[in-house]
Protein backbone atom coordinates (compact mmCIF):
# COMPACT_ATOMS: atom_id res chain seq x y z
CA UNK A 1 0.00 0.00 0.00
CA UNK A 2 2.79 2.43 1.16
CA UNK A 3 5.02 1.44 -1.82
CA UNK A 4 1.53 2.58 -4.29
CA UNK A 5 1.07 5.91 -2.38
CA UNK A 6 4.84 6.82 -2.84
CA UNK A 7 5.01 5.91 -6.42
CA UNK A 8 1.37 7.94 -7.68
CA UNK A 9 2.74 11.01 -6.01
CA UNK A 10 5.87 10.41 -7.56
CA UNK A 11 4.62 10.15 -11.05
CA UNK A 12 3.67 13.88 -11.21
CA UNK A 13 7.69 14.56 -10.82
CA UNK A 14 8.24 12.07 -13.48
CA UNK A 15 7.57 14.38 -16.46
CA UNK A 16 10.07 14.84 -19.03
CA UNK A 17 11.29 17.88 -17.85
CA UNK A 18 12.71 15.82 -15.19
CA UNK A 19 15.75 15.29 -18.03
CA UNK A 20 16.67 19.27 -17.48
CA UNK A 21 17.86 18.24 -14.18
CA UNK A 22 17.80 19.76 -10.93
CA UNK A 23 14.36 18.56 -9.80
CA UNK A 24 15.03 15.05 -10.55
CA UNK A 25 13.25 12.39 -9.06
CA UNK A 26 16.49 12.12 -7.02
CA UNK A 27 16.75 16.07 -5.38
CA UNK A 28 19.40 16.34 -3.94
CA UNK A 29 18.57 18.45 -0.67
CA UNK A 30 19.63 19.12 2.71
CA UNK A 31 16.91 17.48 3.16
CA UNK A 32 16.51 17.70 7.02
CA UNK A 33 13.18 16.70 9.36
CA UNK A 34 12.93 19.31 12.15
CA UNK A 35 13.72 16.91 15.36
CA UNK A 36 9.87 16.92 15.76
CA UNK A 37 8.25 14.06 18.56
CA UNK A 38 6.71 12.06 15.66
CA UNK A 39 10.41 10.95 14.93
CA UNK A 40 10.69 7.00 15.66
CA UNK A 41 14.13 7.01 15.74
CA UNK A 42 16.28 10.73 16.13
CA UNK A 43 20.26 10.96 16.88
CA UNK A 44 21.17 14.30 18.20
CA UNK A 45 24.48 15.14 18.15
CA UNK A 46 25.92 11.97 18.11
CA UNK A 47 30.46 12.02 18.60
CA UNK A 48 32.05 8.17 19.34
CA UNK A 49 35.63 7.94 20.15
CA UNK A 50 37.63 5.21 19.88
CA UNK A 51 40.54 4.41 22.13
CA UNK A 52 43.17 3.07 19.77
CA UNK A 53 46.25 1.84 21.17
CA UNK A 54 48.57 4.17 23.14
CA UNK A 55 46.63 6.94 24.71
CA UNK A 56 45.83 8.08 20.79
CA UNK A 57 42.13 8.58 20.39
CA UNK A 58 40.10 7.86 16.21
CA UNK A 59 36.77 10.17 16.02
CA UNK A 60 34.82 7.21 14.05
CA UNK A 61 31.30 9.50 14.22
CA UNK A 62 31.08 12.90 14.41
CA UNK A 63 28.13 15.23 15.29
CA UNK A 64 25.22 12.71 14.00
CA UNK A 65 21.69 14.25 13.52
CA UNK A 66 19.22 12.16 11.78
CA UNK A 67 15.68 11.55 12.18
CA UNK A 68 14.06 8.80 11.06
CA UNK A 69 10.32 8.77 10.14
CA UNK A 70 8.13 5.77 11.68
CA UNK A 71 7.73 3.56 8.34
CA UNK A 72 10.58 5.21 6.47
CA UNK A 73 13.18 3.61 4.82
CA UNK A 74 16.29 5.23 5.41
CA UNK A 75 19.67 4.02 3.59
CA UNK A 76 23.22 4.96 4.94
CA UNK A 77 25.97 5.01 2.36
CA UNK A 78 29.53 5.75 3.22
CA UNK A 79 32.95 4.47 2.62
CA UNK A 80 34.16 1.45 3.86
CA UNK A 81 35.44 2.86 8.02
CA UNK A 82 33.07 5.41 8.40
CA UNK A 83 30.96 4.41 10.98
CA UNK A 84 28.33 3.17 9.69
CA UNK A 85 28.50 -0.27 11.46
CA UNK A 86 29.46 2.07 14.85
CA UNK A 87 26.19 3.71 14.11
CA UNK A 88 23.69 0.99 14.10
CA UNK A 89 25.60 -0.51 16.94
CA UNK A 90 24.90 2.25 18.97
CA UNK A 91 21.06 2.68 17.90
CA UNK A 92 20.63 -0.60 19.19
CA UNK A 93 21.61 0.33 21.66
CA UNK A 94 25.17 -2.34 22.07
CA UNK A 95 27.23 0.25 22.57
CA UNK A 96 27.57 4.14 24.15
CA UNK A 97 28.26 7.06 22.28
CA UNK A 98 31.23 9.47 23.91
CA UNK A 99 28.06 12.73 23.75
CA UNK A 100 24.96 13.15 22.20
CA UNK A 101 21.92 11.20 22.73
CA UNK A 102 19.67 8.74 20.65
CA UNK A 103 16.09 8.36 21.07
CA UNK A 104 13.51 5.51 19.90
CA UNK A 105 9.88 7.45 19.69
CA UNK A 106 11.43 9.79 22.25
CA UNK A 107 12.46 7.48 24.65
CA UNK A 108 16.50 7.62 25.49
CA UNK A 109 18.23 4.39 24.55
CA UNK A 110 20.27 2.99 27.65
CA UNK A 111 20.64 -0.91 26.20
CA UNK A 112 19.65 -3.29 23.71
CA UNK A 113 15.84 -3.67 23.71
CA UNK A 114 13.69 -5.74 21.54
CA UNK A 115 11.94 -2.81 20.21
CA UNK A 116 15.28 -2.08 17.39
CA UNK A 117 16.55 -5.85 16.26
CA UNK A 118 19.93 -5.40 14.57
CA UNK A 119 21.04 -7.86 11.57
CA UNK A 120 24.32 -7.61 11.91
CA UNK A 121 27.36 -7.33 9.04
CA UNK A 122 28.51 -10.88 10.41
CA UNK A 123 25.02 -12.09 11.06
CA UNK A 124 25.91 -14.16 14.30
CA UNK A 125 23.45 -17.19 13.97
CA UNK A 126 23.71 -19.65 16.58
CA UNK A 127 25.17 -22.75 15.17
CA UNK A 128 24.13 -25.21 17.94
CA UNK A 129 20.30 -24.32 16.96
CA UNK A 130 18.44 -25.50 14.31
CA UNK A 131 17.17 -22.68 11.97
CA UNK A 132 13.82 -22.68 13.95
CA UNK A 133 15.33 -22.50 17.08
CA UNK A 134 17.06 -19.51 16.02
CA UNK A 135 14.19 -17.45 14.74
CA UNK A 136 12.21 -18.49 17.78
CA UNK A 137 15.07 -16.92 20.21
CA UNK A 138 14.46 -13.74 20.19
CA UNK A 139 10.32 -14.57 20.81
CA UNK A 140 11.87 -16.51 23.99
CA UNK A 141 13.57 -14.10 25.24
CA UNK A 142 10.13 -12.23 25.09
CA UNK A 143 8.59 -14.67 27.26
CA UNK A 144 6.03 -15.26 24.27
CA UNK A 145 4.32 -18.61 24.37
CA UNK A 146 5.06 -21.78 22.80
CA UNK A 147 2.05 -21.93 20.93
CA UNK A 148 2.42 -18.69 19.35
CA UNK A 149 6.15 -19.00 19.41
CA UNK A 150 5.45 -22.14 16.47
CA UNK A 151 2.64 -20.56 14.55
CA UNK A 152 5.25 -17.60 13.87
CA UNK A 153 8.59 -19.39 13.07
CA UNK A 154 6.36 -21.21 11.09
CA UNK A 155 4.87 -18.22 9.21
CA UNK A 156 8.45 -16.36 9.09
CA UNK A 157 10.21 -19.10 7.67
CA UNK A 158 7.43 -19.25 5.26
CA UNK A 159 7.73 -15.37 4.51
CA UNK A 160 11.41 -15.73 3.53
CA UNK A 161 10.82 -19.02 1.57
CA UNK A 162 13.11 -21.70 3.57
CA UNK A 163 10.05 -24.09 5.08
CA UNK A 164 11.69 -26.72 4.41
CA UNK A 165 14.65 -25.66 6.60
CA UNK A 166 13.32 -25.61 9.85
CA UNK A 167 15.14 -28.05 11.10
CA UNK A 168 18.51 -27.67 9.69
CA UNK A 169 21.57 -26.53 11.18
CA UNK A 170 22.68 -23.39 10.06
CA UNK A 171 26.20 -24.48 8.64
CA UNK A 172 23.81 -26.78 6.19
CA UNK A 173 22.95 -23.73 4.83
CA UNK A 174 24.30 -21.08 1.67
CA UNK A 175 25.10 -17.66 2.08
CA UNK A 176 21.86 -16.16 0.86
CA UNK A 177 19.98 -18.78 3.00
CA UNK A 178 21.36 -18.25 6.06
CA UNK A 179 21.10 -14.09 5.39
CA UNK A 180 17.13 -15.00 5.02
CA UNK A 181 17.50 -17.02 8.29
CA UNK A 182 19.31 -14.09 9.95
CA UNK A 183 16.21 -11.55 8.50
CA UNK A 184 13.70 -14.10 9.68
CA UNK A 185 15.09 -14.13 13.29
CA UNK A 186 14.90 -10.06 13.67
CA UNK A 187 11.05 -9.89 11.98
CA UNK A 188 9.95 -12.56 14.09
CA UNK A 189 10.72 -10.48 17.60
CA UNK A 190 8.77 -7.82 15.56
CA UNK A 191 10.16 -4.99 16.22
CA UNK A 192 9.55 -1.75 15.33
CA UNK A 193 12.71 -0.61 13.66
CA UNK A 194 15.06 -2.91 11.77
CA UNK A 195 18.49 -2.08 11.60
CA UNK A 196 20.43 -3.74 8.70
CA UNK A 197 24.10 -3.53 8.42
CA UNK A 198 25.68 -4.02 4.96
CA UNK A 199 23.02 -7.37 4.72
CA UNK A 200 23.62 -8.86 0.75
CA UNK A 201 27.25 -7.46 0.82
CA UNK A 202 28.52 -11.08 0.12
CA UNK A 203 25.79 -12.99 -2.19
CA UNK A 204 26.23 -13.37 -5.25
CA UNK A 205 23.58 -11.18 -7.98
CA UNK A 206 21.01 -13.73 -8.23
CA UNK A 207 20.11 -14.25 -4.98
CA UNK A 208 20.66 -10.17 -3.59
CA UNK A 209 17.92 -9.27 -6.37
CA UNK A 210 15.53 -11.99 -5.13
CA UNK A 211 16.38 -10.70 -1.59
CA UNK A 212 15.97 -6.94 -2.63
CA UNK A 213 12.34 -7.67 -3.69
CA UNK A 214 12.06 -9.78 -0.90
CA UNK A 215 12.58 -6.85 1.65
CA UNK A 216 10.60 -4.22 0.01
CA UNK A 217 7.47 -6.40 -0.14
CA UNK A 218 7.81 -6.92 3.40
CA UNK A 219 8.76 -3.41 4.39
CA UNK A 220 5.08 -2.31 2.27
CA UNK A 221 3.49 -5.07 4.13
CA UNK A 222 4.46 -4.73 7.67
CA UNK A 223 5.72 -1.04 7.86
CA UNK A 224 8.44 -1.00 10.12
CA UNK A 225 10.76 1.54 9.79
CA UNK A 226 14.50 0.62 8.37
CA UNK A 227 17.65 1.71 8.61
CA UNK A 228 20.04 0.02 6.12
CA UNK A 229 23.80 0.14 5.92
CA UNK A 230 25.54 -0.26 2.91
CA UNK A 231 28.52 0.75 0.97
CA UNK A 232 26.70 0.20 -2.58
CA UNK A 233 25.05 3.22 -3.94
CA UNK A 234 22.74 1.49 -6.46
CA UNK A 235 21.48 -0.59 -3.64
CA UNK A 236 20.79 2.09 -1.66
CA UNK A 237 18.60 3.92 -4.49
CA UNK A 238 17.21 0.92 -5.14
CA UNK A 239 15.85 0.36 -1.90
CA UNK A 240 15.56 3.80 -0.02
CA UNK A 241 13.24 6.30 0.74
CA UNK A 242 16.08 8.56 1.56
CA UNK A 243 19.76 7.95 1.35
CA UNK A 244 22.02 9.37 4.10
CA UNK A 245 25.63 9.57 2.83
CA UNK A 246 28.80 9.35 5.16
CA UNK A 247 31.84 11.02 5.07
CA UNK A 248 35.32 9.68 5.40
CA UNK A 249 36.58 9.71 8.94
CA UNK A 250 35.49 11.16 11.16
CA UNK A 251 31.97 10.27 9.86
CA UNK A 252 29.57 12.81 8.99
CA UNK A 253 26.61 12.93 7.56
CA UNK A 254 27.35 15.13 4.22
CA UNK A 255 24.10 15.06 2.34
CA UNK A 256 21.35 13.39 2.20
CA UNK A 257 18.63 12.21 -0.87
CA UNK A 258 14.86 11.84 -1.23
CA UNK A 259 14.58 9.18 -3.47
CA UNK A 260 11.17 9.20 -5.36
CA UNK A 261 11.02 6.55 -7.64
CA UNK A 262 7.86 4.56 -8.17
CA UNK A 263 8.44 0.72 -6.61
CA UNK A 264 8.62 -1.65 -6.74
CA UNK A 265 12.01 -0.79 -8.40
CA UNK A 266 15.16 -3.01 -10.05
CA UNK A 267 18.44 -2.61 -9.51
CA UNK A 268 18.51 -2.22 -13.10
CA UNK A 269 16.30 0.81 -14.05
CA UNK A 270 17.80 3.59 -15.91
CA UNK A 271 16.43 5.65 -13.24
CA UNK A 272 17.73 4.07 -10.32
CA UNK A 273 21.35 4.33 -12.05
CA UNK A 274 20.43 7.91 -13.15
CA UNK A 275 20.12 8.63 -9.54
CA UNK A 276 22.94 6.58 -8.36
CA UNK A 277 25.38 8.37 -10.62
CA UNK A 278 24.34 11.52 -8.92
CA UNK A 279 24.94 10.11 -5.36
CA UNK A 280 28.11 8.17 -6.36
CA UNK A 281 30.03 11.80 -7.92
CA UNK A 282 29.29 12.77 -3.80
CA UNK A 283 30.73 9.39 -2.53
CA UNK A 284 33.51 9.08 -4.87
CA UNK A 285 35.37 12.37 -3.65
CA UNK A 286 34.69 10.49 0.19
CA UNK A 287 36.43 7.20 -1.20
CA UNK A 288 39.41 8.90 -2.96
CA UNK A 289 39.72 10.85 1.11
CA UNK A 290 39.86 7.36 2.27
CA UNK A 291 41.91 6.03 -0.37
CA UNK A 292 44.49 9.20 0.55
CA UNK A 293 44.67 7.81 4.20
CA UNK A 294 45.37 4.58 3.21
CA UNK A 295 47.83 4.70 0.74
CA UNK A 296 48.58 8.11 0.54
CA UNK A 297 51.40 8.41 2.81
CA UNK A 298 54.38 6.61 0.33
CA UNK A 299 53.51 9.36 -2.35
CA UNK B 1 25.25 -48.43 -11.77
CA UNK B 2 27.81 -45.60 -11.06
CA UNK B 3 25.87 -44.23 -8.25
CA UNK B 4 25.20 -47.74 -6.94
CA UNK B 5 28.71 -48.19 -6.41
CA UNK B 6 29.78 -44.57 -5.06
CA UNK B 7 27.07 -45.39 -2.69
CA UNK B 8 28.16 -48.68 -0.81
CA UNK B 9 32.22 -48.07 -1.70
CA UNK B 10 32.45 -45.88 1.14
CA UNK B 11 30.18 -47.64 3.96
CA UNK B 12 32.18 -50.77 2.58
CA UNK B 13 35.09 -49.33 3.54
CA UNK B 14 34.33 -47.63 6.74
CA UNK B 15 33.53 -51.27 7.60
CA UNK B 16 36.44 -52.88 6.77
CA UNK B 17 38.36 -50.47 8.27
CA UNK B 18 36.51 -50.43 11.61
CA UNK B 19 37.05 -54.74 11.50
CA UNK B 20 40.45 -54.02 10.69
CA UNK B 21 40.94 -51.78 13.41
CA UNK B 22 39.51 -54.26 15.82
CA UNK B 23 41.38 -57.06 15.17
CA UNK B 24 44.58 -55.57 15.32
CA UNK B 25 43.64 -54.56 18.95
CA UNK B 26 42.44 -57.91 19.93
CA UNK B 27 45.73 -59.37 18.59
CA UNK B 28 47.42 -56.80 20.76
CA UNK B 29 45.67 -57.23 24.03
CA UNK B 30 45.98 -61.49 22.97
CA UNK B 31 49.54 -61.39 22.78
CA UNK B 32 49.84 -59.24 26.03
CA UNK B 33 47.29 -61.46 28.20
CA UNK B 34 49.14 -64.87 26.55
CA UNK B 35 52.67 -63.21 27.56
CA UNK B 36 51.12 -62.57 30.94
CA UNK B 37 49.70 -65.81 31.08
CA UNK B 38 53.61 -67.89 30.24
CA UNK B 39 55.45 -65.38 32.75
CA UNK B 40 53.33 -66.60 35.38
CA UNK B 41 53.42 -70.43 34.38
CA UNK B 42 57.47 -69.78 34.49
CA UNK B 43 56.89 -69.23 38.07
CA UNK B 44 59.86 -66.55 38.52
CA UNK B 45 57.83 -64.61 41.82
CA UNK B 46 55.33 -66.72 43.68
CA UNK B 47 51.73 -65.79 43.06
CA UNK B 48 51.54 -63.48 45.48
CA UNK B 49 53.69 -61.05 43.87
CA UNK B 50 52.70 -61.97 40.18
CA UNK B 51 49.08 -63.56 39.61
CA UNK B 52 48.06 -65.28 36.93
CA UNK B 53 45.18 -63.97 34.39
CA UNK B 54 42.80 -66.36 35.58
CA UNK B 55 43.52 -65.44 38.67
CA UNK B 56 42.10 -61.58 38.46
CA UNK B 57 39.37 -63.38 36.33
CA UNK B 58 38.47 -65.37 38.98
CA UNK B 59 38.97 -62.20 41.39
CA UNK B 60 36.54 -60.27 38.84
CA UNK B 61 34.22 -62.71 38.66
CA UNK B 62 33.85 -63.35 43.06
CA UNK B 63 33.87 -59.83 43.23
CA UNK B 64 31.03 -59.42 41.16
CA UNK B 65 29.22 -62.35 42.50
CA UNK B 66 29.33 -61.40 45.85
CA UNK B 67 28.42 -57.43 44.95
CA UNK B 68 31.04 -55.84 46.81
CA UNK B 69 32.41 -54.68 43.48
CA UNK B 70 28.79 -53.62 42.34
CA UNK B 71 28.72 -51.82 45.78
CA UNK B 72 31.74 -50.22 45.59
CA UNK B 73 30.72 -48.87 41.90
CA UNK B 74 28.10 -47.07 43.11
CA UNK B 75 29.50 -45.84 45.98
CA UNK B 76 31.99 -44.14 43.71
CA UNK B 77 29.84 -43.34 40.96
CA UNK B 78 27.81 -41.49 42.93
CA UNK B 79 30.72 -39.23 44.91
CA UNK B 80 32.09 -38.67 41.16
CA UNK B 81 28.62 -37.08 39.86
CA UNK B 82 27.89 -34.93 43.22
CA UNK B 83 31.69 -34.12 43.11
CA UNK B 84 31.76 -33.17 39.70
CA UNK B 85 28.66 -31.40 38.92
CA UNK B 86 29.62 -29.39 42.11
CA UNK B 87 33.40 -28.39 40.51
CA UNK B 88 31.19 -27.92 37.07
CA UNK B 89 28.99 -25.38 38.54
CA UNK B 90 31.96 -23.85 40.78
CA UNK B 91 34.28 -23.89 37.75
CA UNK B 92 31.94 -22.10 35.49
CA UNK B 93 31.02 -19.20 37.99
CA UNK B 94 34.48 -19.02 38.73
CA UNK B 95 35.56 -18.96 35.23
CA UNK B 96 32.85 -16.30 34.05
CA UNK B 97 34.15 -13.98 36.40
CA UNK B 98 37.62 -14.44 35.94
CA UNK B 99 36.90 -13.46 31.98
CA UNK B 100 34.83 -10.83 32.76
CA UNK B 101 36.54 -8.28 35.70
CA UNK B 102 40.07 -7.25 35.38
CA UNK B 103 40.65 -7.04 38.98
CA UNK B 104 39.47 -10.81 39.68
CA UNK B 105 41.54 -12.37 37.11
CA UNK B 106 44.75 -10.49 38.12
CA UNK B 107 44.27 -11.49 42.02
CA UNK B 108 42.58 -14.28 41.74
CA UNK B 109 43.23 -16.11 38.78
CA UNK B 110 47.09 -15.81 39.15
CA UNK B 111 46.38 -17.63 42.29
CA UNK B 112 44.57 -20.51 41.00
CA UNK B 113 47.17 -21.14 38.44
CA UNK B 114 49.68 -21.09 41.42
CA UNK B 115 47.33 -23.80 42.80
CA UNK B 116 47.43 -25.95 39.76
CA UNK B 117 50.95 -27.55 40.99
CA UNK B 118 49.60 -28.60 44.07
CA UNK B 119 48.55 -32.30 43.52
CA UNK B 120 44.84 -32.89 44.89
CA UNK B 121 45.51 -35.28 47.65
CA UNK B 122 47.33 -32.71 49.32
CA UNK B 123 44.14 -31.11 50.37
CA UNK B 124 42.95 -34.56 52.13
CA UNK B 125 44.40 -33.75 55.46
CA UNK B 126 43.27 -30.17 55.48
CA UNK B 127 39.49 -32.07 54.50
CA UNK B 128 39.83 -34.39 57.17
CA UNK B 129 40.29 -31.68 59.85
CA UNK B 130 37.86 -29.38 58.99
CA UNK B 131 34.45 -32.37 57.94
CA UNK B 132 36.27 -35.68 60.01
CA UNK B 133 36.51 -38.71 57.54
CA UNK B 134 33.41 -38.44 56.26
CA UNK B 135 32.12 -38.26 52.81
CA UNK B 136 32.05 -34.70 52.78
CA UNK B 137 35.82 -35.09 52.94
CA UNK B 138 36.48 -36.94 50.05
CA UNK B 139 33.80 -34.78 47.87
CA UNK B 140 36.01 -31.80 48.50
CA UNK B 141 39.23 -33.53 47.55
CA UNK B 142 37.18 -34.48 44.26
CA UNK B 143 36.04 -30.98 43.88
CA UNK B 144 39.47 -29.57 44.33
CA UNK B 145 40.90 -31.54 42.11
CA UNK B 146 39.15 -30.69 38.94
CA UNK B 147 37.45 -27.06 39.62
CA UNK B 148 40.85 -25.86 37.88
CA UNK B 149 40.37 -27.34 34.97
CA UNK B 150 36.77 -26.57 34.41
CA UNK B 151 37.68 -22.72 35.77
CA UNK B 152 40.23 -22.62 33.57
CA UNK B 153 38.47 -23.90 30.27
CA UNK B 154 35.55 -21.83 31.13
CA UNK B 155 38.11 -19.18 31.53
CA UNK B 156 39.51 -19.57 28.01
CA UNK B 157 35.97 -20.40 26.17
CA UNK B 158 34.77 -17.27 27.35
CA UNK B 159 37.34 -15.35 25.80
CA UNK B 160 37.81 -16.90 22.53
CA UNK B 161 34.16 -17.46 22.07
CA UNK B 162 33.62 -14.77 18.82
CA UNK B 163 31.82 -11.69 20.55
CA UNK B 164 29.32 -11.74 17.89
CA UNK B 165 27.42 -14.10 19.85
CA UNK B 166 26.62 -12.33 22.81
CA UNK B 167 25.84 -9.42 21.06
CA UNK B 168 23.17 -10.91 18.78
CA UNK B 169 21.89 -12.53 22.06
CA UNK B 170 21.56 -9.55 24.29
CA UNK B 171 20.37 -7.73 20.74
CA UNK B 172 17.62 -10.29 20.57
CA UNK B 173 16.55 -9.64 24.58
CA UNK B 174 18.49 -12.06 26.33
CA UNK B 175 20.47 -10.73 29.83
CA UNK B 176 21.53 -12.23 33.14
CA UNK B 177 21.34 -15.86 33.54
CA UNK B 178 19.33 -16.01 30.23
CA UNK B 179 22.07 -14.89 28.16
CA UNK B 180 24.52 -17.31 30.00
CA UNK B 181 22.44 -20.34 29.91
CA UNK B 182 21.40 -20.07 26.49
CA UNK B 183 24.14 -18.03 24.59
CA UNK B 184 27.44 -17.69 26.10
CA UNK B 185 27.46 -21.25 27.47
CA UNK B 186 26.21 -23.16 24.28
CA UNK B 187 28.78 -20.79 22.57
CA UNK B 188 32.27 -21.70 24.63
CA UNK B 189 31.13 -25.19 24.82
CA UNK B 190 33.69 -26.35 21.81
CA UNK B 191 36.66 -24.65 23.95
CA UNK B 192 35.37 -25.79 27.21
CA UNK B 193 34.55 -29.57 26.93
CA UNK B 194 38.08 -30.77 26.47
CA UNK B 195 38.50 -29.26 29.98
CA UNK B 196 35.23 -30.45 31.15
CA UNK B 197 36.57 -33.95 29.98
CA UNK B 198 40.57 -33.22 31.64
CA UNK B 199 38.74 -32.19 34.87
CA UNK B 200 36.77 -35.27 34.86
CA UNK B 201 39.90 -37.33 34.55
CA UNK B 202 41.76 -35.58 37.35
CA UNK B 203 37.98 -35.75 39.67
CA UNK B 204 38.23 -39.55 38.82
CA UNK B 205 41.97 -39.61 40.21
CA UNK B 206 41.32 -37.55 43.14
CA UNK B 207 38.43 -39.99 43.87
CA UNK B 208 40.45 -43.06 43.95
CA UNK B 209 43.36 -41.58 45.84
CA UNK B 210 41.34 -40.28 48.38
CA UNK B 211 39.14 -43.67 48.91
CA UNK B 212 42.56 -45.55 49.43
CA UNK B 213 42.81 -43.41 52.54
CA UNK B 214 40.21 -44.26 54.81
CA UNK B 215 37.42 -46.77 55.32
CA UNK B 216 34.75 -45.24 52.64
CA UNK B 217 33.18 -48.50 50.67
CA UNK B 218 34.13 -46.95 47.29
CA UNK B 219 36.77 -48.61 44.55
CA UNK B 220 39.77 -47.19 46.57
CA UNK B 221 38.72 -48.82 49.57
CA UNK B 222 38.56 -52.75 47.67
CA UNK B 223 42.17 -51.72 46.25
CA UNK B 224 43.45 -51.28 50.04
CA UNK B 225 41.47 -54.02 51.10
CA UNK B 226 43.44 -56.26 48.39
CA UNK B 227 46.90 -55.14 49.79
CA UNK B 228 45.86 -55.66 53.70
CA UNK B 229 44.55 -59.33 52.46
CA UNK B 230 47.78 -59.59 50.56
CA UNK B 231 45.40 -60.47 47.76
CA UNK B 232 47.21 -59.33 44.93
CA UNK B 233 44.62 -60.92 42.11
CA UNK B 234 41.97 -58.75 43.98
CA UNK B 235 44.65 -55.72 43.61
CA UNK B 236 44.66 -56.20 39.74
CA UNK B 237 41.26 -56.96 39.72
CA UNK B 238 39.95 -53.61 40.80
CA UNK B 239 42.72 -51.96 39.16
CA UNK B 240 41.60 -52.93 35.96
CA UNK B 241 37.76 -51.81 37.02
CA UNK B 242 39.15 -48.45 37.65
CA UNK B 243 40.56 -48.19 34.37
CA UNK B 244 37.81 -49.95 32.73
CA UNK B 245 35.07 -47.14 34.03
CA UNK B 246 37.44 -44.46 33.55
CA UNK B 247 37.78 -45.19 30.04
CA UNK B 248 34.28 -45.99 29.49
CA UNK B 249 33.18 -42.67 30.53
CA UNK B 250 35.97 -41.35 28.27
CA UNK B 251 34.20 -43.29 25.42
CA UNK B 252 31.08 -43.02 25.66
CA UNK B 253 30.33 -40.19 27.26
CA UNK B 254 32.54 -37.43 26.53
CA UNK B 255 33.81 -38.91 23.14
CA UNK B 256 30.02 -38.76 21.92
CA UNK B 257 29.27 -35.38 23.18
CA UNK B 258 32.32 -34.82 21.46
CA UNK B 259 31.20 -35.59 18.19
CA UNK B 260 27.67 -34.16 18.50
CA UNK B 261 29.17 -30.82 19.21
CA UNK B 262 31.62 -31.02 15.77
CA UNK B 263 28.14 -31.80 13.88
CA UNK B 264 26.02 -29.75 15.16
CA UNK B 265 28.62 -26.07 14.80
CA UNK B 266 29.33 -28.13 11.70
CA UNK B 267 33.15 -28.12 12.57
CA UNK B 268 33.10 -31.78 11.16
CA UNK B 269 36.05 -32.18 8.68
CA UNK B 270 35.73 -34.05 5.49
CA UNK B 271 37.08 -37.48 5.44
N1 LIG C 1 36.34 -1.60 18.73
C1 LIG C 1 37.01 -0.68 18.01
N2 LIG C 1 38.13 -0.10 18.53
C2 LIG C 1 38.79 0.84 17.83
N3 LIG C 1 38.44 1.29 16.63
C3 LIG C 1 37.34 0.76 16.06
C4 LIG C 1 36.58 -0.25 16.71
N4 LIG C 1 35.55 -0.59 15.92
C5 LIG C 1 35.67 0.17 14.81
N5 LIG C 1 36.74 0.98 14.88
C6 LIG C 1 37.15 1.97 13.88
O1 LIG C 1 36.09 2.86 13.71
C7 LIG C 1 35.90 3.15 12.35
C8 LIG C 1 34.49 2.83 11.93
O2 LIG C 1 34.29 1.45 11.96
P1 LIG C 1 32.96 0.78 11.44
O3 LIG C 1 31.82 1.37 12.18
O4 LIG C 1 33.10 -0.69 11.55
O5 LIG C 1 32.95 1.23 9.92
P2 LIG C 1 32.07 0.71 8.70
O6 LIG C 1 31.03 -0.20 9.23
O7 LIG C 1 31.51 1.96 8.11
O8 LIG C 1 33.00 0.04 7.76
C9 LIG C 1 36.94 2.35 11.57
O9 LIG C 1 37.96 3.23 11.20
C10 LIG C 1 37.42 1.33 12.55
O10 LIG C 1 38.80 1.11 12.35
MG1 LIG D 1 30.68 -2.21 8.78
Amino acid sequence: MKAHAVSSSSEEHRSPIRLARPKGPCSVTPFRHAPTASAKVSLDGICLNYKVNGGRHLLALDDINLQVQPGEFLCIVGPSGCGKSTLLHLIAGLQRSTSGTVKVDGKLVEGPGTDRILIFQELGLFPWLTVGQNVEFGMKMKGISKTERREKIRYYLRLVHLSQFEDSYTHQLSGGMRQRVALARALATEPDVLLMDEPFAALDAQTRDLLHDELERIWAETGRTIIFVTHNVREAVRLGGRVALFTFRPGRVKREFKIDLPRPRQLEDSSVARCAREILDDLREEINKSLEEEYGDGR
Amino acid sequence: MATAASLTMPSAAYGSAFLKRFLRKAIFYAVVIGLWALLAQLKVWPSYVFPTPRGVMGALWAGFADHSFWIAIRVSMRRMLLGYSLSVILGMILGLSIASNKFVEETLGGLLVSLQSLPSICWLPLAVLWFGLTEKAILFVVVMGSLLSVTIAMETGRKQMPKIYGMAGRNLGARGFPLFWHVLLPASLPYLISGLKQGWAFAWRSLISGEMIFVSLGLGQLLMMGRDLNDMSQVIAVMVLIIALGYAVDGLIFCNLERQLQRRWGLEQAS
